[in-house]
């Protein structure tokens, strides 16, 4: 090995390089060149750094960071708002639920006082209507009991005098038969057939139900 | 492996890279010559890390502008990726380390900072370059140096200049310790913190591309004894690539790593008095 080695160094370009006293020189003695182009090196990069790198880096940042800011802003107007929204549509709700309670009760207050004014309306109705049928029936029962008294009285005489045989022409003796034979019947002597049940006038209650057996 | 070794080799055409030493990093594409520095030849030359170095930082460059020149609230794939990237140093370094009220005007040189060394890291691993060029002490010495100006600038300018060192010292301590604590955080200040920085990363990424050129060439160098050697290669490309894969990541480490520290120094200097 120590023959190749002695060898190749005689390779005239090798043999140049190591003529040189940098090639044998102490390894942590500078070659001055070197160092100043190492300074000249870093001066370059440093200014394309220092002028077009970092500006634009720290630009983009700033940028960067103002548009999380700024989205988280409106972010949060947003929440806000929502949760704005959210408390005007909860008081609309309440104030609506108040509104439909109260509208139901008087609703119901509504419903009841005018159930009670047709219970009274009807009330009055049927009172009028029945007091009116009294009244109507009170006086076709009147009319009825004229015609009747009149009617019996003519018959009876009629069929008095076919039974006697015999004209009872004369009005004063015609009209004191019938009288007596009227008192009779509503003296109870002559028991009709048929008693109404109905509650009448007071004055007429024996009349009427005695008229009412002779009709029938 | 084998493409990698491949790749590797025109590298290694004319010359055995095996076993690999510091002269490893010296190369030179174009020379001009020499001239003299404080009595000592120095060679005029434009070396591959320069040339990688310019290539990351037009490749740097142009991502980042394009993903970033439309720079939308909602962001596309390429803004979505290098946002994550710049999130990372904005929120995780500078911010943490600095603290919401100053750390803005630093996030571009923190950033810069970050994607410079982590692409220039992991180029030491990227076929068909493979050179890392913080491997390259004057890079890590003139970034250091950036950072070095920058804090003690900005403690100089909080505090005042006397104030400055003033701020050096705790509260609280008995006047006549006072003096030796100043030495300490002096030499902390000024000495320690911008020496580690640099040979932290350089010494990492120096060690690790040694590591790699062991496993690579050196699986090479058997692969050609013929018999059990060449066998015995196999095993060194399965290292290789595993190491690759821990190199990845100690390569993405120590860019964090370094702007975290240049982070904290800032953040250091712009605390409140004591």
């Amino acid at each position: 090995m120590q023959l190749i080695a002695s060898t190749l160094t005689a390779v005239p370009v090798v043999a140049a390089a190591d003529a040189d006293p940098e090639a044998t020189a102490v390894p942590i003695l500078p070659y001055l060149p070197e160092l100043i182009f190492g300074l000249v090196a870093f001066g370059i990069l440093y200014w394309v750094v220092a002028k077009f790198v970092v500006p634009n880096l720290e630009q983009a940042y700033a940028e960067r960071t103002a548009a999380i800011e700024g989205g988280m802003q409106q972010a949060e107007k947003a929440q806000e708002e929502a949760e704005a929204a959210l408390r005007e549509y909860k008081a609309q709700l309440a104030e609506a639920r108040d509104e439909a309670a109260r509208i139901r009760e008087e609703a119901k207050e509504q419903g009841a006082s005018i159930i009670a004014e047709m219970r009274q309306q009807a009330q009055t109705e049927a009172n009028r209507i029945t007091e009116s049928a009294t009244k109507q029936i009170e006086a076709e029962r009147q009319q009825a009991l004229v015609s009747l008294r009149s009617d019996v009285g003519r018959l009876s005489t009629d069929l008095a005098g076919r039974i006697v045989g015999e004209s009872l022409e004369d009005q004063t003796r015609q009209s004191g038969i019938i009288d007596r034979f009227l008192a009779e019947l509503e003296a109870g002597n002559v028991r009709p057939e048929v008693v109404g049940s109905e509650v009448g006038g007071s004055d007429a209650g024996g009349s009427e139900a005695g008229s009412e057996g002779q009709g029938s | 492996m084998s493409p990698t070794a491949a790749v590797l080799l025109p590298m290694a055409e004319g010359e055995s890279h095996f076993p690999p030493d510091p002269s490893l990093f010296w190369q030179p594409l174009v020379k001009f010559g020499t001239v003299d520095l404080f009595g000592s030849e120095m060679t005029l030359a434009i070396t591959r890390p320069m040339v990688i170095l310019a290539l990351t930082v037009g490749l740097l460059s142009w991502w980042l502008i394009a993903t970033t020149k439309k720079a939308a609230v909602v962001p596309s794939k390429g803004q979505a990726g290098t946002e994550a990237v710049y999130n990372f140093v904005r929120n995780g370094v500078a911010r943490d380390m600095i603290g919401s009220r100053d750390f803005l005007p630093f996030v571009p040189f923190l950033f810069t900072m970050f994607v410079l060394i982590l692409f220039n890291n992991w180029m030491g691993i990227i076929p068909p370059v493979q050179m890392p060029t913080m491997g390259r002490i004057g890079i890590p010495i003139a970034l250091t140096l950036l950072v070095y100006i920058v804090y003690h600038w900005v403690g100089v300018k909080k505090h005042g200049f006397v104030g400055y060192f003033k701020f050096m010292i705790p509260a609280g301590l008995p006047g006549w310790i006072k003096p030796a604590i100043l030495g300490l955080e002096m030499l902390t200040f000024f000495v320690t913190r911008p020496l580690t920085l640099a040979l932290r990363l350089f010494g990492n990424m120096f060690a690790g591309h040694l590591l790699l050129v062991v496993f690579i060439i050196g699986g090479w160098e058997l692969f050609q004894q013929g018999g059990f050697l060449t066998l015995v290669s196999v095993p060194a490309w399965i290292m290789a690539f595993a190491m690759t894969v821990f190199e990845a990541l100690v390569q993405f480490l120590q860019a964090y790593v370094f702007v975290l520290l240049a982070a904290s120094y800032i953040g250091g200097a712009l605390v409140d008095e004591h």
